[in-house]
């Protein structure tokens, strides 16, 4: 289970402002019950003073999500307007002791629904700007203003930080490209405006994706083409928001489809700079024939006969399909 | 109230005879059982006598079609990359989109790294398998098809028996994962035509780092530990003998209480869902009702967060488990339950309670006294819950 703090624990447990307020004047919803949290924050404010009066919450989620709605309600209290548009995402987790950092996105999601209050508050439109389009992950439905927020105000340098705050990146991943994009543009304004140290910033292509698949996630569920016949389906043809596993296959990065020829020529050329290792041992290696995927090679000199044959042609195997980035078989024929 | 442990299909507790069966092989029967002196020679006998309690609780033929492990992971790692070695020419596999992680996650890094082709069979809203795509997949190409006898969120039951004699006919090896099964199902290996079969200690009343690979005489078996003649080649490294010895006598323990698992823990799990389902609006058990392990229950509360109803249980002294995101530090709810299209309005909030022969129905009143309370706190916490059992209105700004 999570490490919560005690302060975390008993607003959970002892949760204060929970529930509807009737005459409330500044409503802010965010989040979503498929989303796995979704908070409703209402509130009082006094038209004379711009005084939080009264604070409440409804929230769907985790124990932090809970907690930090809580916090938020509290903090807010008292507080004007302006000064609570001033309060950042850092403030909730930090009232509550800390979170863990993959229960940022709770604080978030308060910082967001206080947002969304305010401007509802003052008629304005809290940045609704996620038409289909405008959304960068589509599995939790954050757009590009969200993470850039978040990013701002953790100071983040990282996708995956992205993730533990905003839940951006948090399914199928394939919105993994647009947030390094976004991540970079924002640490490269806020480099330059020296609020981060240049070297921090991140760039494009600096993490593989597949780092961020370290927790254990399971294979979604195995959706059917709608009226074909009952059929599996290959793991990589689950539709990514279903399949976990998908994350675990990247995207290929669709090269300009090879000519036979220039296939033919790659496989040969990375023969070659394979031989030096087998010729050190004694063995040599040469390519026959390119059949589809299937390749068939000669191994000569000690590598024949030689028991561990068989781990060199799959080492073969390996090296080829690296290089080139294609399913591939390689077999040795006499 | 002593603390209320209803997560047995996590891991099950040692058993005190357990215990006791195996302690004596960590001090004076300490011997290697490879060796030919007497400290080796009555230990190789202790192993012996285990692999026969695991051959009667399984119903194989022979006792050595049992090849210990380090558990349910290594045996299904071992069985899957066997059969595609020893069948070069069959580069595909079959699976279930319901299968533990130990499965499905090697399958991924196959087709991933070595280019293996994947089914991954479908399962229906009760959480059973699609037969007319499992039918549809088996050829000549397949090496394997592991499909698991009983599944850990649900406790619903695949037709092994069945699927391997379908698997048979087309050449094709058939694995089951057993590890929930073994011990509350009873199975006569023998007359089916499964090939290989994992289990674990650790769900049995046997102790963590042991378990076992049945693989039927006469099956291709192609070891993925290499550097010894232990388990006649098939598993090297230095037999495990207190585990070992734990795990024959949890495996004669677990015959012996088959009918108590399949009688008096049967109904305990069904008076707890009756009394949870009378008690509280809006919640349903998941998986398939009719054919399921007798200990396991899944329930589904709608409109509320499955963390937050295992911290509230946590401090009730009641351990059960969840397939709610939150608590897995994933972001999304257990891939079992969306590949049975169970609503996200429900599958945040499923909870699993696993009971074992340990279970009193003590026990199972005392949850279904707190729980009401619990989920009831929750709902008043909810945006989404109306009080009437429907979804209240909620228009966030973004969704």
């Amino acid at each position: 289970m999570w490490d919560y703090s005690d302060k975390v624990k008993d607003y959970f447990f002892n949760p204060k402002n929970a529930g509807l307020l009737a005459d409330a004047n500044a409503v802010g919803e965010v989040g979503a019950i498929a989303c796995g949290d979704a908070l409703k924050l209402m509130l009082k404010v006094d038209p004379e003073s711009d005084v939080i009066t009264e604070a409440r919450f409804q929230t769907f989620g985790c124990g932090s999500a809970i907690a930090s709605s809580s916090a938020l309600t509290e903090i807010v209290i008292g507080k004007t307007l302006d000064e609570a548009l001033a309060l950042t995402n850092q403030d909730i987790a930090d009232f509550l002791g800390g979170l863990p950092p993959e229960k940022m996105h709770c604080s978030v999601m308060g910082y967001e629904a206080l947002q969304a209050a305010v401007a509802h508050y003052r008629g304005e439109t809290w940045e609704d700007d996620h038409e289909e389009g405008a959304l960068v992950c589509k599995c939790f439905g954050v757009d590009e203003g969200m993470i850039e927020r978040a990013v701002r105000a953790n100071k983040l340098t990282t996708p995956e930080q992205v993730t533990f705050y905003t839940k951006a990146g948090g399914g199928c991943l394939t919105c993994f490209e647009s947030i390094e994009e976004v991540l970079a543009r924002v640490n490269a304004d806020m480099a330059e405006q020296g609020v981060i140290a240049a070297g921090a910033a991140y760039r494009v292509g600096s993490i593989d994706p597949r780092s961020l698949k370290g927790k254990p996630r399971g294979a979604g569920p195995a959706t059917k083409p709608a009226a074909a016949a009952p059929v599996s389906v290959p793991l990589s043809a689950l539709a990514p928001r279903q399949s976990p596993l998908a994350g675990l296959v990247p995207p290929p990065a669709s090269p300009a489809p090879l000519t036979a020829v220039q296939r033919i020529k790659l496989i040969d050329r990375a023969i070659e700079e394979l031989r030096p290792f087998l010729q050190q041992d004694g063995g040599d290696c040469e390519l026959v024939d390119v059949d589809g995927n299937t390749i068939s090679v000669r191994l000569s000199g000690a590598c024949v006969g030689c028991q561990m044959a068989s781990v060199t042609i799959s080492g073969v195997q390996q090296r080829l399909m690296e290089k080139l980035g294609l399913p591939l078989r390689v077999v040795p024929v006499k | 109230m002593k603390p209320v442990y209803f997560d047995n299909n996590a891991t099950t507790k040692v058993d005190a005879r357990v215990l006791e069966a195996m302690l004596p092989f960590f001090t004076e029967q300490f011997g290697n059982a490879s060796s030919l002196h007497a400290f080796g020679a009555e230990v190789g006998a202790a192993v012996r006598g285990a692999r026969r309690e695991l051959q009667a609780l399984l119903g194989a033929e022979h006792d050595h079609e049992i090849i210990f492990t380090s558990g349910g992971t290594e045996s299904d790692n071992a069985a899957i990359l066997s059969a595609l070695e020893s069948s070069p020419r069959r580069r595909e596999v079959i699976t279930s989109a319901v299968e533990h992680p130990a499965v499905l996650s090697l399958c991924a890094w196959l087709e991933k790294n070595r280019g293996i082709k994947v089914h991954v069979i479908p399962v229906d809203a009760k959480g059973r398998l699609d037969m007319d795509a499992y039918e549809a997949a088996l050829s000549e190409r397949v090496a394997i098809a592991s499909i698991m006898w009983a599944n850990n969120e649900t406790g619903t039951l695949f037709p092994v028996a069945r699927l391997a004699e379908m698997a048979k006919a087309h050449g094709i090896l058939f694995h089951t994962d057993a590890v929930q099964a073994v011990g509350k199902v009873p199975m006569d290996l023998k007359s089916t035509a499964i090939d290989m079969l994992s289990l674990s200690g650790h769900k049995l009343h046997a102790p963590k780092g042991i378990g076992a690979l049945y693989v039927r005489r006469g099956t291709r078996f192609r070891p993925q530990i290499k550097g010894g003649q232990q388990e006649r080649g098939r598993r090297a490294g230095t037999e495990n003998t207190p585990g070992i010895v734990a795990l024959g006598a949890a495996a004669r323990l677990a015959g012996e209480h088959m009918a108590d698992e399949n009688g008096r823990v049967r109904d305990l799990r069904d008076r707890l869902e009756k009394g949870l389902l009378q008690r509280i609006p809006s919640c349903f058990v998941t998986g398939d009702v009719e054919n399921r392990l007798p200990n396991t229950a899944n329930v589904a509360f709608e409109f509320v967060e499955g963390e937050g109803i295992l911290l509230l249980l946590n401090r009730a002294g009641i351990a059960a488990s969840s397939g709610s995101a939150c608590t897995s530090g994933s972001l999304e709810p257990s891939h079992v339950l969306r590949a049975m299209s169970i609503p996200y309005t429900a599958a945040h909030g499923a909870i699993r309670f696993s009971l074992s022969r340990d279970s009193t129905s003590a026990e199972v009143e005392h949850v279904i006294e707190v729980m009401p309370g619990i989920i009831e706190k929750l709902r008043a916490l909810s945006p989404f819950w109306d009080g009437s059992g429907g979804e209240a209105r909620f228009n966030p700004v973004y969704a």
